[in-house]
This record gives C-alpha cells, structure tokens and sequence, in this order.
C-alpha cells in the first residue's frame, strides 16, 4: 500500500484496537459487548495485514497463536457457561448485579464478555489470514 | 404488511441466486440475500411503532419495548451465516485452484 | 438424573475446544479426546436412557440455567430421544474408533476430530433440545461441521461434492429460520411444547400449513426426500469413511427425519396433510433410491442411493402414523443406522488396502479380507431383509403396518423394493468379495485391527438388533414410539414434567 495509508493505519491502529476493548469491556453496562469489540479488535490486525501485506500481520500474530487464542475463548466460554448453569445464578447476573461505570460488576458477565472477544477478534483474523493464505498460495 | 412480503421478495431473489446461476460466486451470492431477508424479516416480526431499545436499567421504566428476542436470534444467524459463507468461500476458492473456473457447468468430476 | 444434562452438550464442545488448544502440539491429544468423550458419552446416554424407562412419566425436563421454560430454554429427554441419543453415541464411536488407522493417511489430524466432536455435540443438542431456535442453532453446528468434513479430503471431487452439500445444507437451514420466523410470529413463543399448546387453542389458518410446508422443504432436504435428494450421492462417497457411516447413519436421521417427526407429530398435532405428504413422497424415495442405487459401481454411491432408498422406508412408516408403523419406523432407523455404518466402514477398510471403490475392478476379496467380508455380508443381508436379521423384522413390521392400514399398493411397492434391494446388494457381494481374486488384489492384506474391530462390533448390534423386539425389551421401542403417538398432547406431558 502507499505510503499515506501505512502512516494513517500506523497512527490508528492502537486506537482502534483499544476501543476494541473498551466496548468489549462495557458489555455488561451498556451497548456493546464481546461480539462488537470482538469484531473490532479483529479489524485492527485486518488493517495490519491490509495495509502492510501479510508477512507483517503474520509476524504479529501467526496461525498457531490465533488458534491457540480461539480455543482459549472458547473454552473459558463454555467452562464459564456451564458453571453458572449448574450454579443457576444467571437470573442475578442480568439483572441486579450490574452497577453503572463498574467494571466488575454484573458477576460473570464480563469473563463471557471477553471470552467472545478472544474469539471473535481471533476468528474473523484466523478466516481473513485463512483465504489471504489461499489467494497467495494461487498466484505462486 | 407490504414489507413483510418484501421481505419474502428478496428471499426469492436469492432464491434464485442460489439455485438458477451458474457462478460459484454468485450463488454464495444468493446465499448471502436469502439470508439476510430472513434476518430482516426476523427484525421487522419484533418491531413496534414507537418502540424503544429493549435495555433496562435501575433508574428507567421501559414500557414500548421491541421484542429483544428476534434480535437475539438475529445476532445468532449473522454468525452462523458468518461461519457458513466463509466455509463456502474457502471451498469456492480451492475449488478455482483445482479447476481453474467458477463455472459450475464445468466442474462435473461427479456424476450419476 | 445423576449427571448433569448439559454433559451431552459440553463434553464434545470442550473436548474439540481442547483438541484446538493443544492438539496443534500433541498428535495423539485428538484422539484420546474423541474416544474418551464418545465412552462417556455413549455411557452417559445409556443411563439416560435407563433413567427414563424407570421414571413413572417417562419424560425427564432440565431447565437450563434454572430458568423456566417460556423464558429459558428446555432439555427434553423422553423414550425417544434418549434412544435417539444412544444411536448417535453408538455409531459416534464406532467411527472413532474406527479412525484411529483410517485417519493416518490425511494430514492434521486434530482438526479431523475436532471437527468430529463438533458434530458429536450438534447431534446430541439435536436431539434433546426442547427448543425450536436451540434446536436451529445446533442443526447448524452439525451440519456446519458435516460441510467441512466432506470436504477434508481436499481433492477436486470432495471440494465439489461439499461445495453442493453445503449450497443445499444452507438452502434448507435457510428455509426452516424461514419457518421458525413466520411460526413465532404467529405464536410468540420458541418452546416447543408451548408452541403445541399455543397452536392447539388457535384456528388452524393458512399459515401454519406454510410453516409446515417450509418445515417439510427444509427438513426434507436434510434428510434427502427424493425431490431434494441430489446432494446426497456426491456428499457421503466424498467424505473420508468414518465419516460417511457417520452421515448416513446418524446425521441425515437425526437432523431429518428425527426433528421432522419431532414437529410434525408433537408440535402440530399430527397433521395428516404433512403425514399423507411424508407418506408419498417416502414411497417415491423409496423406489427412486433403489432404482439409482442398482446401476451404481462405486460401492459408496450406490450405499449412498441404498441410504435414500431406505430413508424412504423410515419415512413412508411415519407416513402411516399408527403406533405398528411408527414403531417400525423407529426400529428400522436404527437398524438402517447400525447397518449402513457398518456398509461404509466396510467400503472404507476395502478402499483402504486396495485404493478403489469400483466393483467392477473388485472380486474375490473374502480370501484376503475375511473379516471385512463376513461383517459386509451380515450388513448387506440386515439391510435388504433377509429373515434372521434385525432388517427384515423393521421392514416387515412396516409392511404389516401398512397393510393394516389400508395402505396395499403402498405395501406392494414396499415388497418389491425390497426384492430389488436384495439383488443389488448380492450385486455388491457378488462383484467384490466372492468369485475368483483378481492378480492385480494377490497382494491385498486385511484391514488394521481397530477398524475391524467396530466392524465387527457393528455386525453383532446387526444381528443382536432383533432382540429388541422380544417382549422383554419391547416397551424401549414402544414408549419412543408413544412419544411420536402422543400428538399434540405432548405438550400437557412436558409442562407436566417442568413442574
């Protein structure tokens, strides 16, 4: 890419990538959530690998990591889930847990919120990678 | 109602998409419209004239609600239908590789 | 219950969470996580299954997350789908088992089983969700998985047969969101039992036989009903042969046949449009499959045709929707499952030490393959009807049901595609394993251990199968079948539970 848009993309990309977080973190609060900040943390390293090509992206974070990354969230996800469904205090969690402009609040909402940010962000990364991988592969 | 057949229109377009074209790339196409009038469609069941964002809090009374439900489902088939179109995508590439075409006419290594 | 409902969900997730997270680095990680979750599992739906004989109501609710049922979502574990469940955990299995050495020729075999796994757990979810939008979700992950697994092999037909099946899959998905639309907005409720009792107090509009017809399109597809049956042929011989017997023997009955009966019977009450519609169009299976099925020389197409073939039985049975025929319906869904798995298992060790699957390049193979051979011979005689095997008890069963119900030309077109069934199987036998061994198979040795093993596990269910008809053992069949029976008052059953 051209020279304003790797400049552009270098200034952005952390604030991109912490808004990611902290509409991941205010899940439980307000709009937003593991989903969205999940989506727009992945947007950040697509920005990386749009903008400086993809032996950069790769360099950042490689195909076993964000396999790695995904099966983590996934598995604190469903761990998380399945504790609070034998505990049964989900009813409490949605409704009077939840304190404005406290993160910790809300019991295990914001472990699920960040359980779906890791594999959201790591998913849409690993699919964009997975055919940037397979487009590459057909040119050679 | 109008809309709602509306709705059901562009399900029919990609319909037709899906099942008469003859580009890889065009079906997923379909693929694509057909499911996103059925999330429009699911969106539009929910919603109420006047009708507000379905959030509660401490210090609010919300009484003109849409249905959060439908939008619940909606975020659900958005990822699914993610998951599915970028399967069919990576397959739709590979099958180029192998082929060397997106014409579905011409890829027929099965038959009977 | 003992253990925890939600076992049948998690252990498969976690177990292909787990197979991602470290499988990457240890090999052998996928494989002791597919075959420990598929013991437990199979254990664990033995018990259920058990459980449920022995409750007084036959049913067991689990309301997950401790929410109640209009607003939470329900597990239902009835006689049907406990046994269902059985099925699925049985074959699941057997399939792993049988990868242990058929998987070794493919690269990356952790994804394999987490792929595995993954359908492990749609299937199971499946069957025991008592919620039309859960129940949606979970058919997605199946069949989402299933797309991908066709596909693993990677060669130019594999890519293509999966490119169909998963055009098709999402055709049919799409359809049945369709239906699950349009039935909330006349019902307002996702609970399958609450929908029942909603439409049991509402005129039967316009609606609700559109619902049914998108239901009947979506469902049918994934169960491949002739109209739609194209993909199948191409996606089940594509896939590696685990996951063929896996396929054709658990994944097109549960996401198929098992959720249509599921709706048409308890949630619409037993509408005898849609039974009259399944009846039809399964006699049209029926004939349509075997008459495809005798021109075949690959083995795994035409075990592909003999599946619709077969399907068409299962359906044409709950077509007929009395309690013989519905029984016979159930016990010929397992049968078929049992036996056709063992076909494909059999394909697969073929093509595994000789590299083919055409027939006609076969022959003699029961000097080198006994094992194979034998175990092959047994399935192929369950499923074409031949007396002392389970087979023939289920299709007579739905022929004396169909009799019974007036049904005789129907009955008749049973009969005879039964007899063509028998000769394309003799076909089958014929060309690969007897007659005389050709020079270019001297060299062929007996397929490894672990995948005769299930072969050999299978052909005994095979045989053993018509146990369940003995009085001792009947009431398995007959209460899944009572289930399906109880129409639309299968609601009053499970509100009666979640009390």
């Amino acid at each position: 890419m051209t020279l304003i848009v790797k400049t552009i993309t270098r200034l952005t990309i952390g604030i991109i990538f912490i808004y990611g977080i902290y509409i991941t973190l205010q899940g439980h609060l307000g709009p937003g959530g593991g989903f969205a900040g999940g989506v727009i943390v992945a947007l950040s390293f697509i920005h990386i690998l749009l903008a400086f090509g993809k032996d950069v992206g790769m360099r950042k974070l490689t195909q076993k990591k964000v396999l790695f990354l995904m099966s983590l969230g996934a598995v604190v996800f469903l761990a998380a889930a399945v504790f609070n469904f034998t505990m049964r205090h989900n009813q409490e969690a949605y409704t009077l847990h939840a304190e404005k402009f406290r993160i910790f609040s809300s019991l295990f909402m914001p472990i699920y919120d960040i359980a779906v940010c890791f594999m959201i962000g790591t998913g849409l990364y690993a699919i964009f990678l997975a055919l940037a991988l397979f487009t590459a592969e057909n040119k050679e | 109602m109008e809309i709602y057949l509306l709705c059901l229109v562009l399900f029919c377009v990609g319909l037709y998409g899906a099942v008469r074209k003859r580009n890889l790339i065009k079906i997923i196409i379909g693929l694509v419209i057909m499911e996103y009038a059925v999330n429009l469609f699911l969106v539009l069941i929910g919603y109420r004239l006047q009708g507000r964002a379905p959030i509660l809090a401490s210090d609010q009374q919300v009484l003109n609600m849409v249905d959060p439900l439908v939008q619940s489902m909606v975020m659900t088939t958005i990822v699914i239908g993610l998951a599915l179109i970028m399967l069919v995508v990576a397959i739709a590439v590979r099958i180029y590789e192998k082929y060397g075409t997106f014409d579905i006419t011409k890829i027929r290594k099965l038959r009977g | 219950m003992y253990l925890s409902p939600l076992l049948f969900i998690a252990l498969p997730l976690a177990a292909a969470f787990f197979t991602v997270l470290l499988g990457v680095r240890l090999r052998v990680l996928g494989y002791i996580l597919a075959s420990v979750s598929a013991i437990t599992l199979l254990l664990a739906s033995l018990y259920a299954s058990y459980f449920v004989q022995h409750l007084p109501s036959h049913i067991f609710i689990y309301k997950v997350g401790g929410w109640m049922p209009p607003l939470g979502i329900t597990l239902v574990f009835d006689a049907l789908s406990t046994i269902m469940l059985v099925v699925v955990n049985l074959i699941s299995l057997m399939a792993g088992l049988y990868s242990l050495r058929y998987i070794e020729r493919y690269t990356d075999s952790w994804k394999f089983y987490s792929l595995f796994l993954l359908m492990i757990a749609g299937l199971n979810g499946v069957i025991i969700s008592g919620d039309l939008f859960n129940l949606y979700v979970f058919l997605e992950v199946a069949s989402l998985s299933a797309y991908a697994l066709v596909a693993f092999g990677t060669e130019a037909q594999d890519l293509e047969a999966s490119f169909k099946y998963a055009v098709m899959g999402a055709l049919a998905s799409l359809l049945i969101l369709l239906g699950i639309a349009f039935l909330y907005s006349y019902v307002s409720t996702l609970n399958m039992a609450e929908i029942a009792f909603v439409l049991s107090g509402k005129p039967q509009g316009l609606l609700v036989y559109f619902v049914i017809m998108l239901f009947l399109a979506g469902f049918g597809l994934k169960a491949a009903m002739v109209p739609f049956h194209a993909w199948l042929p191409d996606a089940h011989p594509s896939a590696p042969a685990p996951i063929s017997a896996m396929l054709s023997g658990v994944v097109i009955k549960t996401l198929g046949v098992y959720v249509l009966a599921r709706i048409i019977f308890n949630v619409f009450g037993m509408s005898q449009k849609a039974l009259l519609v399944l009846m039809v169009l399964g006699t049209l299976s029926m004939v349509v499959g075997a008459l495809m099925a005798i021109t075949q020389r690959d083995i795994k197409r035409m075990l592909a045709y003999s599946s619709i073939s077969q399907m068409g039985y299962i359906l044409f049975a709950l077509g007929i929707g009395t309690p013989l025929a519905v029984i016979g319906a159930l016990f010929h869904l397992i049968n078929h499952a049992v036996a056709k798995s063992l076909l494909f298992f059999n394909s697969g060790a073929v093509e595994y030490s000789t590299h083919t699957r055409d027939m006609d390049s076969l022959g003699g193979l029961n000097k080198r393959m006994p094992v194979t051979a034998a175990t092959s011979f047994i399935g192929s005689l369950s499923i074409a009807g031949l007396p002392p095997l389970a087979g023939f008890w289920s299709k007579l069963l739905i022929i004396i049901a169909a009799v019974q119900a007036g049904h005789l030309a129907m009955a008749l077109v049973a009969v005879i595609v039964s007899i063509i069934t028998l000769v394309y199987y003799l076909k089958f036998q014929n060309q690969t394993f007897f007659g005389a061994l050709r020079g270019t198979l001297d060299k062929v040795k007996e397929a490894p251990l672990s995948m005769n093993i299930a072969a050999v596990i299978l052909a005994l269910i095979c045989v053993g199968a018509g146990l369940l008809l003995v009085p001792s053992m009947r009431p398995i069949l007959e209460r899944a079948a009572d289930v399906l029976m109880l129409g639309s008052g299968y609601k009053d059953v499970v509100m009666g539970g979640v009390r």
